[in-house]
């Protein structure tokens, strides 16, 4: 056995798990799927008191239409979010991201929610949920928040939530019918993390770009959002876009490590490769590289 | 420390057993029940060596607490041949194409090529080889080199080789 001692509790609601981990004062650390945690624990790089089981709750499943958007709950299998309808019609770079995650055997127990509160800044799921605008919906017994997903990713496995607090929900806003998707992903194996990733959504309207949220992963410490290549899009003629010019800028505002996978130099240089070869499909463009 | 009473199924028969918390399915299947035909080896995620089917899905038995198993009907690779000692399918066709060497990794194997091949029933050869394979990224064989793996893949999805 490889993990150290731990109690185990299965609550059968929000409200339960809150107490719960109200009680453990940051001593209890949830589990859904435990395609990370349980690593974490054999490895002992993570000690509980406390296993809280969400996957007892109803609530926490499933993928449900919402005004103005589509909510996911977070206990919500990957493999199930992958075959989901609504998600793979409204949200195509969602479900293309999702592919990335991990291997078939993971996405099957693991869950969009232990991906989005993890923080792996290598990860797809959180650099998704940035690109499009998601919220993040938090409960603890001292009530109920929701935290922009760009505000929600402090640094590597760093989040705004506190011990205390569960993720209920993750809400991604309605993109216009027919936006286009921006994806690439750079990995040494299909199912590893990314050296360089990047994904997005593109609306077009009357020929110009109307609306843009692009972010990367494993190009810092969080997902990094490519403001500045989103704002020069914005508005900007797809046919007079140069995607060379729009790749440097997506790349200035990433902050890439050196590990012992690819150099920060790198991730930049392949990162503006891919970005621009991406966006020149994406925007069927032909100076691609 | 929490103790836990557990009931579920292993390839159709019930067990009932009390089991540490911290113990994954895995080690519980093995150690506790018996079942060694799972193998564990990396015990992080990535070998996919411990892979068995909770539910009719295949996933790592050792990212998977026995504690959580309880009520899930498991299926190990002792469970895929039959009665009589027919081999599954994938377990032939691993056989045919010299699919394993050492056989440690096997087992997982052949539990996600008997998911995936039940998957895809009815599916046309091209999306079952492309099925197979890509689910294959959730393993690594240390002997063969993956082409007698692959050979096995094809001719489940009745590819000519």
């Amino acid at each position: 056995m490889k993990p150290a001692p731990f109690d185990y509790v299965r609550p059968s609601s929000v409200a339960e798990a809150c107490r719960i981990l109200d009680e453990a004062g940051g001593g209890a650390t949830v589990i859904a799927g435990g395609q990370t945690l349980m690593p974490l624990l054999n490895l002992r790089m993570s000690q509980p008191f406390i296993l809280v089981d969400i996957n007892g709750i109803a609530a926490l499943k499933g993928v449900a239409r919402v005004e103005g958007g589509i909510r996911v709950g977070p206990a919500t299998r990957q493999a199930d979010a992958l075959r989901d309808e609504t998600l793979a019609r409204h949200l195509p770079a969602f479900t293309r991201a999702l592919g990335h995650v991990g291997h078939h055997q993971t996405r099957n127990r693991g869950t969009i929610g232990g991906s989005i509160a993890l923080g792996e800044p290598a990860a797809e799921m959180p650099a998704t949920a940035v690109a499009l605008g998601a919220s993040i919906e938090i409960a603890s017994v001292r009530g109920t928040r929701q935290v922009p997903a760009d505000a929600f990713y402090v640094g590597p496995y760093m989040t705004v939530l506190e011990p205390d607090e569960l993720v209920t929900g993750i809400v991604y806003p309605d993109w216009p019918q027919g936006h286009l998707v921006l994806f690439r992903e750079v990995a040494q194996r299909p199912g590893d993390f990314a050296l360089v990733g990047l994904v997005g959504a593109l609306a077009l309207e009357g020929g110009a770009i109307s609306r843009a949220g692009i972010a990367w992963f494993g190009m810092g410490p969080t997902p990094v959002r490519a403001r500045q290549a989103e704002a020069a899009l914005l508005g900007a003629e797809r046919a007079r876009i140069d995607p060379h010019a729009i790749a440097r800028a997506a790349v200035a505002d990433t902050a890439p490590f050196d590990d012992h996978h690819a150099s920060a130099e790198y991730r930049r240089t392949v990162g503006q490769r891919v970005f621009a070869r991406a966006l020149s499909e994406t925007l069927d463009l032909r100076s691609a590289a | 420390m929490s103790e836990h009473r557990i009931e579920l199924t292993v390839n159709g028969n019930r067990h009932i057993a009390r089991v540490e918390a911290r113990t994954s399915l895995g080690e519980f299947l093995r150690d506790t029940l018996g079942y060694t035909g799972t193998h564990l080896a990396c015990e992080h995620g990535v070998c996919g060596a411990c892979t068995v089917m909770v539910d009719g899905d295949a996933m790592r038995s050792c990212l998977t607490l026995a504690v959580q198993a309880d009520g899930a009907a498991v299926t190990t690779v002792e469970g895929l041949a039959q009665a009589d000692g027919t081999l599954h399918p994938v377990q032939q066709a691993l056989r045919d194409n010299f699919g394993l060497q050492c056989g440690f990794c096997t087992p997982g194997v052949a539990i996600t090529m008997a998911a995936v091949t039940r998957d895809n029933e009815g599916a046309d050869s091209g999306a079952m080889e492309e099925g197979l394979t890509q689910a294959m990224s959730g393993h690594i064989c240390r002997c063969t080199g993956y082409q007698g793996i692959r050979r096995a893949i094809r001719q489940l999805a009745g590819v000519s080789a």
